[in-house]
């Protein structure tokens, strides 16, 4: 044997395929959930909106109407209407999949799926109520 | 002592993010996006938007809501580049564009509903 024996790195061949970029084509189910992954982009986008908005209204009336003016820029509102979509599945495949991830017991009973979406939906309408109040009630 | 992960916070922080942005954003964008643009409805006016506006407990909610969501959107966002564009070399620097950016977000929002007035 020599002294020092040469070192081949042994490097096996990968049985796994590494995945094409565009796998999320593939199918119905891959795409809804690039699509809800994707929504993350919208919602960002929109706090920032709002952010200028609070801005604008902090700033006095003037500045809220060139607000209220720049919302209606086509650019904007074809934005805002994307942002829509994105947001409402989001909303919805959010509230689907709850029952899932939280599981309550009341005593030894498991509280059924249906009553933890409908909790959720109601909560749902509850904000959306109190937002539509607070802005145009009353 | 083992290393704490700091990834069950993140996924905490995310469905919590998750939670306020599904019931906060989609009336605020049809309210702000399509309806006052468009016309279906006439928005509030000066005082009334300024009046919901200041009030603390209003603010207090809107920091949590934009908080929770810009996170929620970071941490999705990450996972969307790693798994839709496979780009996991660039690991560092997708957290750090993400999370910095969620940061620097909510500090701004945080300045704003802290001076608003």
């Amino acid at each position: 044997m020599s002294e020092h024996p040469e070192y081949t790195e042994y490097h096996p061949r990968w049985l796994r395929r590494r995945p094409s970029t565009y796998w999320w084509l593939e199918r119905r189910a891959y795409l809804s959930f690039i699509t809800r992954e994707l929504s993350s982009i919208f919602i960002a986008w929109f706090v920032v909106y709002l952010l200028l908005l609070i801005r604008a209204v902090s700033q006095g009336d003037s500045s809220y109407q060139a607000f209220l003016e720049w919302s209606r820029h086509p650019v904007v509102m074809v934005l805002n209407v994307v942002t829509f979509l994105f947001v409402l599945f989001h909303a919805i495949t959010w509230f689907n999949l709850a029952p899932r991830a939280m599981v309550v017991h009341v005593g030894k009973k498991r509280l059924p799926g249906s009553f933890i979406s409908a909790s959720n939906y109601g909560a749902w309408v509850a904000a959306t109520a109190l937002v539509l109040w607070l802005l145009l009630g009353g | 002592m083992a290393k704490r992960s700091l990834e069950p916070v993140l996924w905490l922080l995310f469905s919590a993010g998750g939670v306020a942005s599904a019931l906060f954003v989609p009336i605020l964008v049809l309210l702000f996006g399509l309806a006052f643009p468009l016309g279906w409805l006439s928005p509030p006016s000066y005082e009334r938007i300024h009046g919901v506006m200041t009030h603390p407990l209003t603010r207090l909610v809107l920091f949590g809501v934009f908080t929770l969501s810009l996170i929620h959107g970071a941490h999705r966002f990450r996972f969307t580049l790693y798994d839709g564009l496979q780009i996991k070399h660039l690991n560092e620097l997708i957290n750090l564009f993400c999370y910095g950016g969620a940061i620097a977000l909510s500090v701004w929002a945080g300045y704003l509903l802290w001076r608003v007035a």
